[in-house]
């Protein structure tokens, strides 16, 4: 590009790299939040999924068509030179959870966005960090229109951990996402202290 | 309209999918011998000696297009995916076949159940604040 080739022995700088999940329902603004931070446009990757979706996927009108793809929207922030976090949006059906599987390995910890309208709809993200015992944070998406509820009342509602915590956000606002991730990092943080504190605890 | 039924009974482009079949590429492969699986922000990175990866003619047009991206920039295998528009697990399998021929390596992210340094951890907190 700009550069062309380096021809001299200048090695490109080999970042480390960490990931954070955003999660939740269809439509609650997983990409809008990823889009809200990122220094790239949302990208979207694809891995092709075969026979196995068949009986589900509503393939009227398509019937030729015998594969299907799961997408998932990332995004890039790069902090420094050497430090890059990637926002990966997971895909929205739960029959795609093998895809989480692999998405959360190695995973700093996870949002799981939340829309007060349709609060079921993340019941399964949390429900999957819990098990798995990955740090996350759940941030209501505060979307215009819908009714506002304290804090206490959703948290209630998602019968969440007291550790768990909860946050206002607009998905579009990227102070507003800022403080989302950072909020995330660090509750990780935190939920690693207390587990090397007490490493056994089943 | 007609139009309409028209673009219900035929694809074109983009609709029809990929002109070649996106395993075709792998020859069939879905894994590579040498590499477990990649996570998706592992970072590949071309190495130094890999500045003319046409000359090898053993490599697809697909593998020659990774080497050049990775030696611009460090690439994720996710990005290239997607820059590339091939499947993660196409990907893969090829950047199996660049880390066998010696052209690339990969860095792998922090471990899984392995939690970052808290010095990092710090790092990503006060860059997420600097934005």
């Amino acid at each position: 590009m700009v550069f062309g080739r380096s021809k001299g022995g200048k090695h490109p700088v080999e970042p480390v790299t960490l990931k954070i999940l955003v999660a939740g329902g269809f439509g609650v603004g997983k990409t809008t939040l990823v889009g809200a931070v990122s220094e790239i446009r949302p990208l979207r990757t694809e891995e092709l999924l075969t026979e196995a979706g068949r009986p589900v996927d509503d393939l009227t009108g398509v019937e030729g068509k015998h594969t299907t793809t799961v997408a998932m929207d990332f995004g890039r922030i790069t902090l420094r030179e050497d430090l890059v976090l990637y926002l990966f949006g997971t895909p929205g059906q739960e029959r795609f959870w093998f895809m989480w599987d692999e998405l959360s390995e190695g995973a700093l910890g996870a949002v799981v966005l939340a829309d007060t309208r349709r609060l079921e709809d993340c019941f399964a993200a949390v429900d999957y960090f819990e098990r798995r015992s990955i740090p996350f944070l759940v941030g209501v998406n505060c979307f215009e229109g819908a009714a506002r509820y304290p804090a206490e009342d959703v948290r209630r509602a998602l019968d969440l951990d007291p550790d768990v915590p909860l946050v206002m956000c607009d998905a579009r606002d990227r102070e507003s996402v800022k403080e989302v991730l950072v909020g995330v990092v660090q509750h990780a943080m935190a939920y690693a202290a207390a587990r090397r504190r007490s490493p056994v605890t089943t | 309209m007609s139009a309409d039924g028209q673009a219900r009974l035929h694809w074109f482009d983009d609709e029809a999918g990929p002109v070649v079949r996106p395993y075709a590429m792998t020859r069939g492969r879905t894994t590579s011998a040498a590499q477990h699986r990649l996570d998706l922000i592992a970072v590949v990175v071309a190495e130094p000696h890999a500045d003319d990866p046409e000359a090898d003619t053993t490599l697809s047009p697909e593998h020659v297009d990774i080497v050049g991206r990775c030696r611009e920039t460090p690439q994720s295998v996710a990005e290239l995916a997607a820059g590339l528009d091939l499947p993660i697990g196409v990907v893969r399998v090829l950047v199996g076949d660049l880390v066998a021929a010696d052209l690339v390596h990969v860095n792998r992210p922090v471990p899984p159940a392995e939690l970052p340094d808290e010095s990092i951890l710090r790092d990503v907190i006060n860059g997420l604040r600097a934005l």
